[in-house]
């Protein structure tokens, strides 16, 4: 026999052995499975906090940083957030393909239907161009144009959750919203959007669903929206008041550039030093040149890291995925050498150990993939069980995909063919003569 | 015993026992780390904060009309919350125990820079404080109604301030009245009179390692953004808290009255992901013994099987069925007692890495002989079924085989 004729007939013994010993080979598959879920699900959570949210663009979005810190600190990075002085001026000098300045703000929404009482939405104020930046999915209607941010005028669009709360999911576009003290025109509703993490803001994002609202960046300071969201200064204020506080070195701005290669973000971290060197002929910018924009996945690398909480539980989830291999390589053991006579007479009959060896490792292999798509179920299981043990609101951060599916099965395939070769091993090594002597 | 056979056995057979022993190993060594996570997420979660949890819940109230008078929504909120029956205290407040979120800043008994001042967490009442938290005051007086003052932003501290008792024995020592009339400094140099101390209030924090150096400060913040706690008489909060909220609501359409909830349920916000985590490890150790014990019958039944002819050797050569048993048992001691032994090494190694990185607390060394000897008791339990099979071989198999 060669080839596939060989591995069918292979793969027909193995079916046939598993089927002879069907509570150990259960037994096995749901030790490796029970094992490959919890393992899993720990290294789903510990990836999602890495995992690339939006996959079509992570390479051309980045995110700038300019170090106008304090020239004591010890830091080897620029502050993570701007000033506003240094976002206006970025925003002004439009450099970039597209570009965003934003904060996190809360509001008051006055719903339309008067038996609803006021409540307060998460809200988003940013350029106009957040939306093509991150492709945000519109229902109706879109986002507002520059020239409608840089006149302050008051429009908004609504996340899905927010029209649905207020409209009961109508086109809403074009109607009037009260939002914390003003009439607010809307002009679009968001459809349906689940990013894994609210990426573009890393010091109040996380998991969780998108804001409730989004409104124009200026009316920020034109309507004095209740900011919220990391603020540090290291230099105290000038005075009092809205003014001092915009002229401050407080940085509390995120600020996203599209840069679509090369040499567009080598141009613009040039602009950037160009600035900062401005700046320090006016006193500004103590610290050497350290203005950076960096791709949004080295970003949510150096910023976005994994809690403590979730690496502790992978470490302690792999020692489980360890014990519950011991014990399947027990298994395995008893059950191939459980077949030591028939080793032995297949052995004299003139099979030879090569071939026997593969016979077995398919029978591992075959296991393996049981317990890997054991695994898989488990694995979401263990997520579920997660996302219910947690009130806060995850959004769709713990959902496993086909990547970590994959990876669940090939880890469950490599581990029981690693586990087996000592077994195999072991069973194929038997001595035809003493079989055949006994009975 | 018949270690020296045994150990011969094994020998003969490394792998049967080295896989008992590893497994063991590793379940100990997770065992133990996770029990001192465990230990420590309840011991947090499980701190008393001092005050009626039971009785209590606190709201927000937060102003977006345009020229909102502050001061007077706080009054007139304070009027309504006292003046609705089955509420016993209610006060503003600036953080609630438990929470999270609050203020601390550090107090010394001799002004100046150069003192080490007591960091506590501070709490903004007035008269009503002690009463609408339910705790007790063991020296000392109460605020007096003219004591709170109406301050917006930051200003000098009030004169006379309530100290919890754990912060009191830490900055007068020496004194049998807990410093009552004595005089503390806060923002090291304003003094404040120490009017009275209270048995015990947490502060807002409950991981914080100095969680019950509280005081209570009469004051009332001046902001469109407040919150209040309130008292209820005992059973009644739940059937209060929707027409609390309700009134609120309707008295002041120019504000949002939000995040109404109990103690408990401040309770469950803050501990949420300490709290699931808790579970998770529970599970997880649950599940990890069950399938070690699991795992060690699955080898010792194979090993009986194995053995099955020198057993019934044993037995026609006039071993009793105790003796077997006994034999089976005793090499399972064996393993597992390496393995524990193992296990321990392997648990301080990891917990050393967690210590170290990950600020996973040190592990109580009580909780070392306590998983060791409930391996043991695992480990022998799992065994007995194999063993008592074991001892079932007759005799008469000898006489059957080569």
């Amino acid at each position: 026999m060669q080839g596939s004729g060989l591995l069918a007939y292979n793969f027909w013994l193995a079916l046939r052995n598993i089927r002879r010993n069907v509570v150990l080979s259960i037994l096995m598959v749901v030790a490796i499975g029970i094992g490959i879920g919890a393992s899993m699900s720990m290294v789903t959570v510990n990836y999602r906090f890495q995992a690339n949210p939006i996959p079509e663009k992570s390479d051309v979005l980045h995110y700038v940083r300019l170090d106008s810190g304090d020239p004591n600190a010890q830091n080897d990075a620029p502050p993570n957030q701007l000033t506003y002085l240094d976002a206006t001026a970025l925003l002004r000098a439009k450099r970039a393909f597209r570009e965003a300045a934003m904060s996190q703000a809360r509001m008051a929404v006055v719903p339309p239907d008067r038996e609803q009482r006021p409540f307060f939405a998460r809200a988003r104020a940013t350029s106009a161009d957040f939306f093509a930046m991150f492709n945000a999915p519109f229902a109706h209607g879109g986002g507002w144009t520059a020239a409608e941010d840089e006149g302050a005028e008051q429009v908004v669009v609504l996340s899905a959750p927010t029209n649905d709360r207020l409209f009961g999911g109508e086109n809403s576009v074009g109607r009037t919203l009260r939002l914390a003290n003003g009439d607010y025109r809307i002009v679009g509703v968001l459809d349906e959007w689940e990013p894994s993490t609210l990426f573009w803001d890393t010091s109040s994002g996380g998991p969780g669903p998108v804001e409730d609202v989004f409104v124009p960046w200026s009316l920020i300071v034109a309507n004095a929206l209740q900011r919220q969201g990391n603020t540090n200064c290291w230099k105290p204020l000038d005075g009092t008041g809205l003014s001092a506080f915009l002229n401050s070195e407080c940085v509390w701005i995120q600020y996203w550039a599209e840069l679509r290669n090369e040499a567009e973000h080598d141009d613009y971290v040039a602009f950037l030093d160009a600035y900062a060197t401005e700046q320090k002929a006016l006193g500004r910018f103590p610290r050497p040149l350290d203005n950076r924009a960096t791709p949004l996945m080295d970003w949510i690398a150096e910023d976005g890291g994994v809690p403590n909480e979730a690496r502790v539980l992978l470490g302690l989830s792999i020692l489980f995925l360890a014990v519950c291999l011991i014990n399947t390589l027990g298994m395995l053991l008893a059950k191939f050498l459980g077949k030591a006579s028939e080793i032995g007479i297949r052995r004299a009959l003139g099979a030879s150990r090569g071939r026997l060896m593969q016979q077995y490792l398919v029978e591992a292999g075959i296991i393996g993939i049981a317990g890997g798509l054991l695994g898989i179920a488990l694995t979401w299981a263990g997520l579920r069980g997660i996302d219910g043990l947690i009130d806060e609101d995850l959004g769709s951060f713990l959902v496993i995909d086909w990547k970590m599916a994959l990876a669940a099965v090939g880890l469950a395939i490599l581990a029981t063919l690693v586990t087996s070769i000592y077994p195999t091993w072991r069973a194929c090594s038997v001595q035809p003569s003493v079989y055949l002597k006994s009975n | 015993m018949e270690f020296g056979p045994i150990w011969r056995a094994a020998m003969r057979n490394k792998t049967g026992a080295l896989l008992v022993v590893l497994q063991v190993a590793f379940t100990q060594a997770l065992i133990v780390n996770a029990v001192a996570i465990v230990e420590r997420q309840s011991l947090i979660m499980g701190r008393p904060s001092g005050i009626d949890e039971a009785n209590i819940f606190h709201v927000r109230s937060s102003a977006f009309a345009d020229n909102f008078n502050s001061r007077g929504a706080i009054e007139e909120d304070l009027r309504l919350l006292r003046g609705t029956p089955g509420v016993t205290a209610a006060v503003q407040i600036n953080s609630v125990p438990i929470s999270g979120s609050g203020m601390s800043m550090a107090l010394q008994t001799t002004p100046g820079d150069q003192a080490n001042g007591v960091p506590t967490s501070v709490y903004y009442v007035d008269e009503q404080g002690v009463d609408a938290l339910g705790i007790e005051l063991i020296a000392g007086e109460r605020f007096r109604p003219e004591d709170a003052d109406w301050v917006q932003g930051v200003g000098l501290w009030p004169p006379r301030t309530i100290l919890s008792k754990t912060l009191a024995e830490a900055l007068f020592p020496e004194d049998p009245g807990l410093g009552v009339g004595k005089i503390v400094y806060i923002g090291e140099t304003q003094p404040m009179t120490v009017a009275g101390v209270v048995e015990k209030l947490s502060a807002p924090w409950p991981g914080w390692d100095l969680a019950e150096h509280s005081i209570l400060v009469p004051r009332h913040p001046v902001s469109t953004d407040t919150t209040y706690l309130i008292r209820t008489e005992a059973g009644r909060r739940d059937a209060l808290m929707p027409d609390i909220e309700r009134a609120l609501a309707e008295r002041e359409p120019g504000r949002i009255v939000l995040d109404m909830l109990t103690m408990e349920q401040t309770r469950e916000r803050t501990f949420d992901i300490g709290g699931a985590i808790v579970t998770i490890l529970v599970f997880t150790v649950t599940l990890l013994v069950a399938i070690t014990s699991l795992g060690v019958a699955g080898l010792t039944s194979f090993n009986v099987t194995r053995r099955y002819k020198q057993i019934g050797m044993r037995r026609a050569l006039g071993a009793t069925r105790g003796q077997i048993l006994r034999y089976f048992l005793a090499e399972n001691f064996l393993f597992t007692a390496i393995g524990i032994v193992l296990g321990a090494i392997l648990a301080v190694a990891i917990n050393f890495v967690l210590v170290t990185s990950f600020d996973v607390p040190r592990f109580s060394w009580v909780w070392m002989p306590v998983s060791m000897l409930g391996l043991i008791v695992v480990s022998l339990v799992a065994v007995l079924f194999p063993a008592r099979r074991a001892a079932q071989v007759p005799p008469a198999v000898a006489t059957r085989t080569v």
